[in-house]
C-alpha cells in the first residue's frame, strides 16, 4: 500500500509540463538513436548525459531513460523493415518480422512488435514497483562484504552466461584496469598514469562508451558497405486496429515473454538471451510452429516482448542495489553518480522523489512511447533512406562533440577514437563489450567495498564467508564463474560435443 | 587486372582471424604486464592499514595476462583455427575511408575549431564517398555546422573548441 502511495506521489512529480516535455524529447531522440546505425541506447545516453549536468536529476533521468525506451522500441523498425537488427536483442525479431514485411504485412509486424514491447515493459515496471522497494529494504542491511559479494555475483554471471569465458574475463579486466587509472580513492596514490597529466582524472566511462559503441559501430557498418534496402511500410489506424484484435489470442506468448524478460533482465546481458529464449519457447508451444521463420505474427511478438521487458527490468537492480543489468543501465548509473546521487539501497529512502518519479515515468513513457512509435514509423523509416555517406560523418561529429563535452577536453576525442578502433577489432573477434562498461562503471565501488571488507577483517578473506548471506552469494558467484569449466567437464565425461 | 586480384588475395591471406586474434591476445598480455609492473611500483601487498594501492591492479593485471596467454595459445593450437581473412582489402579500404578522415578531422579540430572542421569533414566525406554534387555538399555541411553552433554555443551554452573563424565573429 505504501508503494502505491509512493507511486502516486511519483506521478504527481512527473506530471509537469517540463517533465512531460523531457519525456517526449527523450522518446523521440531514443527512436532516432535506435534507428540510426552507430548510435544505440548506451551511446545515445552517453552523448546526451553531459547536457543534463545542470538539470534537476529527476528530469534528467526521465529524459535519459526515455531515450533508452525509445531505442528499445526502435530496434524493431530496422529489424522488420530493413532486416538489420539495430542491436543484438532484436536479432530474433528479424526471423519473422522481415518475411512478414516482404509479404506486405509490415504494418502488422510493427504493430505487433510495439504492442509486445509495451506489454513486456508494463510487466517489468509492475514488478519493479512492488519488488524494488523490497530488494532495496533487504539490501539496507548490507555491509562492505555483502556489497562486494553482490558485485562479484554480477561479474561472475557474465562469465557464466557469456559465449567465451576468457574473452568475457579480458573485457571485464580491461574495464577494471581503466577504472583504476588516476588517483586511488583510498590512498590517494597515482595509478597507471605513467606521468601523463591528462590521465590524472582517469578515463571517463562516457568517452569509452561513445568510442566503443559509436565510432566502432560506424567502422563495422562501413566495412559491411551498408546499403539499406527497405520494404515499404504501410501502417495506419486500420492495420493497427486489426492487429490488436488478433493479439489477445496470443496472451500466453505475451505472458511467457514478459516473465522471461523480467527474469532475465535482472541478470546482466539478459535482453539478447531473453529474446531468443522467448522466441524458442513460443515456437515450441505454438500451433503454427511450422510457420515460424516464414512470417508468423507470434514470432515477432515473442522476442520483442521479452527484449523490452528485460531492458526495463534491468533498471530494478540498478535502482535497488546500484548494479546495472545492461550496458545502457550502466551508463544511466554513471549518470546518477554525476548528478550527485549515491546509487544503492539508500536511494529509496533518501531520494524518494527521484526513485518514484522514475518509476512513475516508466509507466507513462511506455504508453506515450507506444503512441509515438505507431504514429511516426514512416518518418523514421525515411531517415534510414538517407544515404550513409551523409549519416556516417554526421554521427562521427556528434560522437566527437559528445566526448568533448564530458569534461571539455580535447584529449577525450583522442581517447574516443582509440576506443573506436578497439571496439571495431573487439566486435569482429567476438569480445563482449558490456562487461567492459560494467566493470569500468563499477570498478571503483567494487574495489572500495573489497578493501573495506578486508580491512574490517584485518586481511582475512574468510570475511566473505562469515555469514550465510554473503557466503551463499559468494558460493553462487563461484559456481557461475566456473560454470563454463563445469560444463566442459560434464560434456567430456558424457561424450556430448560442446557447441 | 588479374595480377591485381592475386595481389589482393595474398595481401588478405596473412591477415587471418587467427593472426589478429593472436596479435590482440599478445597486446592484452602486454597491457596486463604493464599493469602488474605499475602495481609493483606502488606495492601489491599489505600495509599497516590494509591492502596497498597496487593490491587490486596487480591481480587485475595478472588475470588479464593469463587470459591473454590462453587466447593466444588457443588461437595457435586450438581446434577451431579461423583461417578466414579478418577483413578483405576491399572492405578494409572502406574502413580506412572513414578512419583516416576521422583522424585528420580530430587533428584539424585542434587548430581551426570543431565547427569549421566538421563542415569540412562532412562535406569532404559526402563528396569523396557519396559523390554528391557540390551544391548539396555545401548546403548540408554548412547547415549542419551552423545548427550545431546554434545548439551548443547558444542554446546549451557549452563551449566547444573554436578557431580563427569564430573569433572573427566575436566568439
Amino acid at each position: 500500500m505504501a508503494d502505491l502511495l509512493n507511486l502516486f506521489h511519483g506521478f504527481s512529480i512527473i506530471l509537469s509540463w517540463y517533465n512531460l516535455g523531457m519525456m517526449a524529447i527523450g522518446l523521440i531522440l531514443g527512436i532516432f538513436v535506435g534507428v540510426l546505425p552507430g548510435l544505440g541506447g548506451p551511446n545515445g545516453v552517453a552523448i546526451l548525459l553531459p547536457l543534463t549536468f545542470t538539470m534537476p536529476p529527476t528530469s534528467a533521468i526521465v529524459m535519459l531513460s526515455c531515450i533508452y525506451w525509445g531505442s528499445l522500441f526502435a530496434g524493431a523498425i530496422t529489424s522488420i523493415l530493413f532486416n538489420i537488427p539495430g542491436e543484438s536483442h532484436s536479432v530474433a525479431t528479424t526471423f519473422d518480422g522481415y518475411p512478414m514485411a516482404q509479404q506486405g504485412r509490415a504494418g502488422e509486424a510493427l504493430t505487433a512488435s510495439f504492442t509486445g514491447s509495451f506489454f513486456g515493459a508494463l510487466f517489468s515496471v509492475l514488478m519493479i514497483t512492488f519488488l524494488a522497494p523490497l530488494v532495496a529494504g533487504f539490501a539496507l542491511h548490507f555491509g562492505p562484504p555483502e556489497f562486494f559479494a553482490v558485485y562479484f555475483l554480477t561479474f561472475a554471471s557474465f562469465v557464466g552466461t557469456g559465449k567465451d569465458p576468457f574473452k568475457t574475463v579480458i573485457s571485464m579486466m580491461l574495464g577494471f584496469g581503466l577504472a583504476q587509472i588516476g588517483m586511488d580513492n583510498v590512498s590517494g596514490q597515482l595509478r597507471l598514469t605513467f606521468g601523463w597529466s591528462e590521465l590524472l582524472r582517469g578515463v571517463d566511462f562516457l568517452v569509452v562508451v561513445i568510442g566503443l559503441f559509436g565510432v566502432g559501430e560506424i567502422l563495422i557498418s562501413m566495412e559491411e558497405g551498408l546499403k539499406f534496402e527497405g520494404v515499404d511500410d504501410k501502417i495506419n489506424a486500420k492495420v493497427v486496429w486489426q492487429t490488436w484484435k488478433k493479439i489477445p489470442k496470443y496472451w500466453m506468448t505475451l505472458l511467457l515473454g514478459s516473465v522471461i524478460g523480467a527474469w532475465m533482465g535482472f541478470k546482466p546481458g539478459g535482453a539478447t538471451a531473453a529474446s531468443f529464449m522467448s522466441y524458442g519457447l513460443a515456437k515450441r508451444f505454438s500451433k503454427n510452429s511450422a510457420n515460424f521463420g516464414k512470417g508468423e505474427l507470434e514470432g515477432v511478438l515473442a522476442p520483442e516482448t521479452a527484449a523490452h521487458g528485460s531492458g526495463c527490468a534491468a533498471l530494478l537492480p540498478m535502482m535497488a542495489l546500484g548494479i546495472p543489468g545492461s550496458a545502457t543501465a550502466a551508463v544511466l548509473l554513471g549518470g546518477l553518480m554525476i548528478w550527485g546521487l549515491q546509487p544503492g539501497p539508500l536511494l529509496f529512502i533518501e531520494q524518494k522523489d527521484f526513485v518514484w518519479g522514475l518509476i512513475a515515468s516508466m509507466y507513462l513513457s511506455n504508453v506515450v512511447g507506444l503512441v509515438i512509435v505507431l504514429s511516426t514509423v514512416p518518418l523514421f523509416a525515411a531517415i534510414l533512406r538517407i544515404p550513409f555517406a551523409i549519416i556516417a560523418p554526421i554521427i562521427v561529429v556528434v560522437c566527437a562533440i559528445g566526448a568533448y563535452t564530458v569534461n571539455n577536453a580535447m584529449f577525450n576525442i583522442w581517447v574516443m577514437l582509440t576506443f573506436g578502433i578497439i571496439g571495431y577489432v573487439f566486435k569482429k573477434l567476438d569480445y563482449p563489450l558490456a562487461p567492459l562498461i560494467l566493470a569500468l562503471v563499477l570498478g571503483d565501488k567494487t574495489e572500495v567495498s573489497f578493501r573495506q571488507a578486508i580491512l574490517g577483517s584485518q586481511g582475512a578473506l574468510s570475511v566473505f564467508f562469515s555469514n550465510w548471506l554473503v557466503g551463499a552469494m559468494m558460493a553462487a558467484g563461484f559456481l557461475l564463474l566456473f560454470w563454463p569449466a563445469i560444463g566442459l567437464l560434464r560434456g567430456k565425461s558424457s561424450g556430448v560435443p560442446l557447441k | 587486372m588479374e595480377q591485381k586480384h592475386n595481389q589482393e588475395r595474398t595481401r588478405a591471406a596473412w591477415l587471418t582471424y587467427q593472426a589478429v586474434e593472436m596479435a590482440v591476445a599478445a597486446a592484452i598480455f602486454l597491457v596486463g604486464a604493464t599493469m602488474m609492473a605499475d602495481a609493483l611500483r606502488i606495492g601489491i601487498g599489505w600495509a599497516s592499514d590494509g591492502p596497498k594501492a597496487g593490491y587490486f591492479p596487480f591481480r587485475t593485471g595478472a588475470i588479464l595476462s593469463i587470459s591473454g596467454v590462453v587466447i593466444f595459445f588457443r588461437a595457435f593450437f586450438g581446434k577451431h583455427r579461423n583461417q578466414a581473412p579478418f577483413v578483405t582489402w576491399v572492405s578494409f579500404k572502406l574502413v580506412l575511408a572513414v578512419l583516416i578522415p576521422t583522424v585528420l578531422y580530430v587533428l584539424v579540430t585542434q587548430f581551426i575549431g570543431i565547427y569549421v572542421a566538421s563542415a569540412l569533414f562532412i562535406g569532404g566525406f559526402m563528396r569523396a564517398i557519396g559523390r554528391f554534387n557540390w551544391r548539396k555538399v555545401i548546403v548540408v555541411s554548412i547547415a549542419t555546422s551552423i545548427m550545431l553552433f546554434w545548439m551548443f554555443e547558444i542554446q546549451f551554452m557549452t563551449p566547444l573548441p573554436k578557431g580563427p573563424l569564430e573569433s572573427l565573429f566575436g566568439y
